[in-house]
């Protein structure tokens, strides 16, 4: 009965699709294409959430990541438009030697998940059980309350900051006609 | 019956009720925008002008699918299909009636915030992949103004999450029995409705497509079943706005029982959508920066407090 | 000038926002009982004006002749050249237009040809239904243009009224014609 496999299916399709989709949004040229790979790849990381039992997780990472942070590199994106010429500059600051360094990182990361898949004590999935709102709710303003505070202090600096930047500086023309209407 | 046939069944009916009943809004607005200008709208073809759906398909079907040869193939044809897909698959979670619905979704008020968030990118791609400075425009339009239009439209429903206390939509329904929420959540409702018209950019907020500035805005590109795609899908997710307010703020199916409960559940979806209508017809649409200004200055700010005085009322 | 700032600038949102808004969805939303103004034209056919200018033809003189003397005076006074024919002139000394061809794809119904004609041969009228499949239908040939009454002047007959001599009627027999002044005689 294929129902009973159904649940595995599923799980190792989104898996594969991950995969697929992430290898191919470095390997593409164009940006917006990498980027249409980098948002299949997080549609079926939410997939594996939610078979997963992090439900809640699932949807944050459609609405936050896929919905809203993938939607500004995007708009990015389109609004530089870049071209043959980007692309040319774009090989000319990656020398080869440039990659040394990052690949002995990965490599260690590479290292460590294969012994990790190894042991003798493979790692499990984490709460397969299922994690429902309140759960999530309970432990952000329970054992985790000084994380959310903190995150929230970084949010409201970046408010703040981003208030300053985008404040209208008067300029010397409104300046003039704000006097004269004070005169007048 | 097999619970399997049931629910494919469940989900066959649906998805044909709600293209059809997108298709048939196409003809409804025009109708009712005609009544509304002291015209009649189109009244020609069949009985009351009912079958120019059926004269506009097979129009859109014989048009030539035309793709410029500057546009980017791949994403150019993936964005319409996308754009349907989303609105038709947040449908998947509305509770209609009792046995009437595809899924019953623990999350399915976040799965509906997922999907609409989504619905950018297929006005996004669409005019990224359309190579097209009006469509350029558009996208950016279409792109800042559902993100911020997002942010309160979530913050919106919070209350009414608050009061129910659970994102599983057949509960949020049965939780109203002894009352709709429109009663303590008349603001949530108001921004919601509001977010909702944002969100399937419809006058007045249709700056994505302004066609006074710029011709069609994302879709100026597309042609014949593309443009037809994305033309549906603003309807669908209109019934989908109506259909959601329906069973968040009023009830869903509940009422007396001198109507089955998906008649109750249909009559209050189309009296938003003609609602709806009724602002499209009368409206005028905002500027970019008072759309903006709007939002974030004045709409948020109202469902934060929305927020703080519902959570203080259950508290007390 | 005080530049509006925090609730006053608020409180100038919400009202003019809201109250003018719902004043104007009311407003539409009350034209659902108003009767459209919507001339349903095939069966219901709009007023036109007596003066109304649509399809043109070349008349004929009370006597069945053709009024049309060729004298180009339509096709030079015709802003989009829609108008072309060429003259010719029978044994009796009669003008007419060989051909008389009105390209009705171009016309734009100014009805300065009909102003311009001395002989009221060519003239506007009601007929407006003009739509055909085939553009080239649309240019009219001089038998397509002739009608066989007088048109808007029925009582007009040109060489009535010209002076022009032609067989059976020589000079000074039109009815508001002077006799021609005999120049061999010395009478006054």
């Amino acid at each position: 009965m294929i129902w009973a496999y159904l649940y595995s299916i599923v799980f190792y399709a989104s898996c594969g699709v991950t995969v697929v989709a992430t290898l191919l949004m470095i390997s593409r040229h164009n940006a917006v294409h990498a980027l249409l790979y980098l948002i299949v790849s997080s549609l079926s990381l939410a997939i594996i959430f939610y078979l997963l039992g992090a439900a809640f997780a699932a949807a944050l990472e459609v609405i936050v990541y896929a919905g809203a942070v993938m939607i500004l590199f995007v708009f990015v994106v389109m609004m530089l438009n870049q071209g043959q010429r980007s692309a040319a500059l774009e090989a000319a600051w990656l020398p080869a030697r440039g990659w040394i360094i990052p690949s002995i990182l990965a490599f260690i990361l590479l290292t460590l998940l294969l012994l990790g898949m190894n042991s003798e004590h493979p790692l499990q999935p984490y709460g397969v059980h299922g994690v429902a709102v309140k759960d999530v709710g309970i432990a952000l303003f329970g054992p985790y309350v000084l994380v959310v505070e903190l995150a929230s202090f970084l949010l409201l600096s970046g408010l703040i900051g981003a208030f300053h930047i985008a404040r209208k500086m008067p300029s010397p023309m409104d300046q003039n006609t704000l006097d004269e209407a004070g005169n007048g | 019956m097999d619970p399997l046939v049931n629910s494919l069944l469940n989900v066959v009916l649906i998805l044909l009720c709600v293209v059809f009943g997108a298709a048939l809004l196409t003809w409804l607005e025009r109708r009712l925008l005609g009544i509304w200008q002291d015209r009649y709208g189109p009244n020609r073809v069949g009985p009351f002008g009912t079958l120019q759906i059926v004269a506009d398909m097979i129009k859109l079907l014989m048009k030539q699918d035309w793709v410029p040869p500057f546009a980017d193939r791949l994403v150019f044809i993936v964005a319409p299909a996308f754009a349907m897909f989303v609105v038709v698959a947040a449908f998947a979670v509305i509770p209609m009636a009792p046995g009437v619905g595809i899924v019953d979704l623990n999350i399915g008020l976040l799965f509906f915030l997922a999907m609409t968030s989504l619905g950018v990118y297929a006005v996004m791609f669409g005019a990224y992949a359309s190579d097209n400075k009006y469509a350029m425009l558009g996208g950016l339009r279409a792109a800042a103004q559902m993100v911020s239009y997002e942010v309160f439209m979530g913050l919106s429903l919070m209350g009414v999450v608050m009061l129910a206390g659970t994102f599983n939509l057949r509960e949020l329904v049965l939780a109203q029995v002894d009352g709709w929420f429109i009663g303590p959540q008349i603001i949530g409702f108001f921004i919601f409705f509001m977010a909702g018209i944002a969100e399937s950019h419809r006058t007045p907020f249709d700056l994505p497509e302004a066609e006074h500035e710029l011709t069609a805005g994302f879709h100026t590109e597309y042609s014949g079943m593309k443009f037809a795609m994305f033309f549906i899908g603003e309807y669908v997710s209109v019934l989908m706005s109506a259909a959601m307010i329906t069973v968040l703020f009023f009830g869903g199916w509940l009422g007396p029982h001198w109507l089955p409960p998906l008649a109750w559940f249909l009559l209050k979806t189309i009296t938003l959508v003609l609602l709806m209508i009724l602002i499209r017809g009368s409206l005028p649409r905002p500027r970019y920066d008072q759309l903006m200004a709007f939002g974030w200055k004045f709409m948020l700010p109202l469902s934060l407090l929305n927020l703080v005085i519902t959570g203080a009322l259950i508290l007390i | 000038m005080q530049q509006k700032t925090g609730l006053v600038h608020r409180g100038y949102i919400v009202w003019d926002y809201f109250y003018s808004n719902i004043v104007t969805l009311v407003k539409v939303a009350s034209h659902t009982f108003t009767k459209a103004d919507t001339v349903e034209y095939p069966e219901q056919m709009p007023y036109l004006a007596p003066r109304f200018r649509g399809r043109i033809v070349l008349t004929r003189d009370p006597t069945g002749e053709e009024r049309c003397v060729a004298c180009n005076l339509c096709a030079s006074a015709c802003p989009t050249d829609c108008i072309s024919l060429q003259k010719t002139e029978d044994e009796s000394g009669r003008w007419s237009a060989e051909y008389f061809r009105i390209n009705f794809s171009r016309c734009v119904f100014c009805g300065l040809c009909e102003e311009a004609c001395p002989t009221y041969a060519i003239q506007l009228t009601q007929d407006f239904e003009l739509a055909e499949y085939d553009r080239q239908s649309l240019v009219y040939e001089k038998q397509h243009l002739l009608i066989d009454g007088p048109g808007k002047h029925p009582d007009y007959n040109f060489y009535e009224m010209c002076g022009k001599a032609v067989s059976g009627r020589a000079k000074g027999a039109g009815s508001q014609e002077a006799q021609p002044v005999n120049i061999k005689s010395l009478l006054p």
